[in-house]
């Protein structure tokens, strides 16, 4: 797609920007803030210089990786909820190598700890996601349930591993494992704690993704699957197989943006790891409607909008909520008028046309 | 109430479904709107009921001009809809249902709906519980609640759309019975539209035939029934004949079947099919006919009994990895075991047996996790099993079960193709569905939706990805709702079929359909098949007496 077309496709979201833009300016004035400096303040925090950018960036990639696997498992029907837990289990999966394996034996160099820290967490991920498929193959549980229990379990699995097994040697503090050694982080931009090789592979897994789903029989199976589970059952579809498959697909992403998360935004394991990313991604992924393209720019506009938080509280004593309250806005109005294909869509009747072509 | 439609249009972008349509209706009688698929009959029955607006044209109720710009609209006024799936909510109770009609403000008069409930079906014979839930009552008890509901609320004229498809022969009479009473005591109108043209002979005082979107004409009856087909399609048509063909060797057979749902549970049930043998089933709604169809696909399982296709039993691939969650299992115990031994001799103390017992459940869970994940892998399902050997099924339901809406056509192609290939190729599966297109005279081109066709073309569709070679095609209503021409037209391609071997089963509502196309019937009642029947040598009355529960 050329750059002409990604425009076109993008310009109807710019209203809502503004939109959103306006009714938090309303909000400052009404508050007695300076709508001005706490703009500026936001447009410094996300890309107001190369530091600030890069940190955009960084937070940026994970949420990425996270969306690119659920358009997989939007597209076949399922509500993966259970993402948040799948990167998480991932980053344990990373820190279980960089901890057990690097730290014992630091003469491996990183281009051998880094790929197997990074499968590492894919497989951890794909196993969890894959547990939720069970579950509901199985056990009748709906992926939604299952993932909500999942995702708790995981993050008292986290909770357990800082405070017991992998506590630092100078004692327990909850807050995170020891730092990892330098040769099994991911190599960052200095310094920044952003990573260029987790963008390209972000980037990489978006691609496979869109040519997955375009064209490839099992991305066309996973839509029909999607669109009506009997219809493509009679078909000829194998609904379990292809559920398993596409929440493993999906989990190893998350489990990817988890390994990336403590590789390069962290340097050890924490408590806080997912940073909500799993949920923010669920929430893109709707917003974009499944496209692609849109979620990789709505996913850098919430990244930019959490980063510049942090900024305008620092500078205006606001609290950083106003990007959840400019976020919130923003999911109102997509909601709202979000529908961009029949706002603009050139041929709308046409549904109704064929519909009655001959009854 | 008197109804009068003056130059009724409606334009669809490049459709036009009606040109000027002026019709007259009096109270107290009964009036048939016919016309081929696609003649515009249920675009007009629609704006009379307030569910679509007209292009240009009016509405005089009792000479006052009326605009409904809903269907609820149109009800106030007294013009009422009985849809062909009842528009009903079947979670609910019928006195439930009944009350979403009336806004009542806070508190809802149960006691007050059901008894006007009662009052009216016993006025009409009607046998309705107010206090059952819908989904538990036949499509035929949802219509005459659907009837009792639009009674109550007032309507003066009603429309019933095809409202002796699927229900059975004494709710039929109990309806017609109650569409005469309506019309001759209570003065009211009704409007049927209907494709069985012995039903609009034998109840309606006149008839409107549409074609190609005009009123070709209207008929005051008695007439018969070749005038109204001449009326309808400006020529006589015959039902195609069918040939008949030597049957071969057997491909389908199921002997001392069993199996049931919810509802219905059907015991030893024996049938075969032969080569180019078309066998028909035949029966009330829900009598076990559509139970023994799924059977046979191995789409619901067989509690006993064996089915094969062409001698090989269909009941599923069984994963070779069947056994491996009982080694996780096994594991776990073994693990358990050793922990024990150690902790009775004192290697093991305290909160290492804890550790000991979390660290053995983790591990045998993800060998569980893992032995799952192999066997939904490598196992199949009868009905994939049934479906590689050749068989095929093709269900009432199209955009419930039979396609995929909002997929093309050419993605439906790419879908069905046996293609074990990892990419598809897209300009070769739009060159085969732009060939079946052609073949089976579909309305539509490869990039539409499947769910913008027509009934009628969504059902050409199914047939056409059908696969080949084909051994066994499995029919569920195959001609519900087409009229004659579109009818034949599918037969004659089932003909082709069966020169090739292809074995037929279907199940049908239509007696006449069901004698003329097939060589043996299969007749169901209450869960029994009371008769297997030549279909060469029984009269159409005494298979309605079978299908009452005569046995032959």
């Amino acid at each position: 797609m050329n750059t002409r077309t990604f425009l076109q496709k993008i310009w109807p979201s710019v209203p809502i920007l503004l939109a959103a833009l306006v009714i938090t300016l309303l909000l400052l004035i009404v508050s007695d803030n300076s709508p001005l400096v706490t703009y500026e303040a936001l447009w410094t925090g996300s890309f107001g210089s190369a530091d600030r950018t890069l940190s955009t960036l960084a937070f940026w990639v994970p949420l990425l990786l996270c969306s690119t696997g659920l358009l997989v498992t939007f597209t076949a029907g399922l509500w993966n909820i259970g993402v948040e837990g799948q990167m998480v289990m991932g980053a344990i999966g990373a820190s279980w190598i960089a901890l057990r394996l690097s730290a014992a034996n630091p003469a491996i160099p990183g281009w051998i700890i880094i790929p197997v820290e990074l499968l590492t967490a894919m497989g951890l991920g794909a196993l969890w996601a894959a547990l939720a498929a069970v579950l509901k193959i199985r056990g009748g549980v709906h992926e939604i349930f299952g993932g909500v229990a999942l995702n708790s379990l995981a993050i008292i699995f986290t909770n357990y591993l800082i405070s017991g097994p992998w506590q630092p040697p100078e004692g327990g503090s909850f807050r995170g494992t020891q730092p990892f050694p330098q040769q099994a982080l991911l190599p960052l931009l200095d310094p920044s704690r952003f990573s260029p090789l987790s963008l390209g592979l972000a980037l990489l897994a978006l691609l496979a993704v869109v040519l997955t789903l375009r064209g490839t029989h099992w991305g066309l199976r996973l839509k029909a699957l999607g669109k009506n589970l009997r219809g493509a059952f009679i078909l000829g579809v194998s609904s379990e197989r292809e559920a398993i498959l596409a929440m493993m697909f999906c989990g190893a992403l998350a489990g990817l943006a988890g390994s990336v998360r403590v590789l390069s935004w962290f340097d050890s394991l924490r408590q806080s790891i997912s940073g909500g990313i799993g949920f923010l991604a669920i929430l893109i992924v709707l917003l974009a409607g499944m496209r692609p393209l849109w979620s990789l720019f709505i996913a850098l506009v919430f990244s930019a909008l959490l980063n510049g938080g942090t900024i305008v509280q620092l500078r205006t004593q606001l609290h950083s909520s106003l990007s959840g309250i400019i976020q919130g806005t923003l999911v109102l109005f997509v909601l709202l008028f979000g529908d961009f294909d029949r706002l603009f869509g050139p041929n709308q009747p046409q549904s109704e046309v064929m519909e009655v072509a001959d009854e | 109430m008197r109804v009068e439609l003056q130059d009724i249009h409606k334009v669809f972008g490049l459709v036009h479904a009606n040109r000027g349509i002026s019709l007259i209706l009096e109270p107290g009688s009964i009036y048939a709107v016919l016309g081929e698929n696609g003649a515009g009959k249920s675009t007009l029955m629609k704006i009379l009921s307030g569910f679509q607006k007209p292009t240009s044209g009016t509405i005089l109720l009792d000479g006052k001009p009326a605009i409904f710009e809903t269907p609820i609209d149109a009800l106030q006024r007294g013009v009422g809809m009985v849809y062909q799936d009842p528009a009903d909510f079947p979670p609910l109770r019928v006195v439930e249902n009944h009350l979403l009609a009336y806004d009542t403000k806070f508190q809802l008069a149960f006691t007050a709906a059901a008894d006007t409930l009662h009052t009216y079906a016993q006025r009409f014979n009607f046998h309705i519980d107010p206090q059952v839930h819908v989904d538990s009552m036949t499509l035929g008890e949802r219509q005459q609640m659907e009837v009792l509901r639009l009674l109550a609320l007032g309507a003066d004229l009603l429309i019933l759309d095809e409202p002796t498809t699927g229900i059975s022969a004494e709710q039929k009479e109990a309806l017609f019975n109650t569409i005469r009473r309506l019309a001759y005591e209570d003065q009211k109108t009704i409007v049927l539209v209907s494709h069985k043209l012995e039903e609009v002979l034998e109840l309606c005082s006149e008839v409107f035939v549409l074609r190609q979107g005009e009123l070709a004409g209207s008929l005051k009856l008695p007439a018969t029934a070749n005038d109204l087909v001449k009326l309808m399609f400006g020529q006589e048509t015959e039902r195609t004949e069918r040939s008949p063909i030597d049957a071969g060797k057997s491909v389908l057979t199921l002997a001392h079947a069993s199996f049931g749902d919810r509802r219905l549970t059907c015991e030893s049930i024996d049938l075969s099919l032969r080569e180019s043998e078309v066998v028909g089933l035949a029966g009330l709604e829900g009598s076990g006919q559509g139970l023994l169809l799924r059977a046979a696909a191995g789409l619901i399982p067989l509690k006993e009994g064996k089915l094969t296709l062409d001698d090989l039993p269909v009941e599923g691939k069984r994963s070779p990895f069947f056994w491996m969650p009982w080694v996780a299992g096994l594991f776990f115990l073994i693990r358990l075991v050793m922990l024990m031994i150690g902790r009775v001799s004192g290697a093991i103390v305290g909160l290492a047996l804890l550790g000991g017992i979390a660290v053995a459940a983790i591990l045998s869970a993800t060998i569980w996790l893992i032995s799952e994940i192999l066997i939904v892998w490598t196992s199949e399902s009868a009905y994939h099993q049934f479906q590689k050997r050749g068989g095929a099924f093709v269900p009432a339901g199209r955009l419930e079960e039979g396609l995929v809406p909002n997929l093309t056509l050419t993605e439906h192609m790419a879908l069905v193709t046996p293609d074990h290939q990892f990419t598809v190729h897209w300009d070769r599966a739009e060159t085969s569905i732009k060939e079946l297109i052609q073949r089976y005279n579909i309305i539509g081109r490869p990039n539409s939706l499947v769910n913008e066709l027509s009934g009628g073309n969504q059902q050409r569709t199914m047939l056409a990805l059908l696969r080949n070679p084909l051994r066994l095609v499995l029919l569920e209503h195959p001609t519900r709702g087409l009229d004659i021409t579109s009818a034949n037209w599918i037969w004659d391609l089932f003909q082709e079929r069966r020169l090739e071997g292809t074995a037929i089963l279907f199940m049908s509502a239509d007696l006449d359909e069901l004698r003329e196309r097939s060589d043996r019937i299969a007749v169901f009642s209450g869960g029994e098949m009371v008769g297997l029947v030549d279909a060469n040598e029984i009269t159409v009355e005494d298979l309605g007496h079978m299908i009452g529960g005569q046995r032959a």
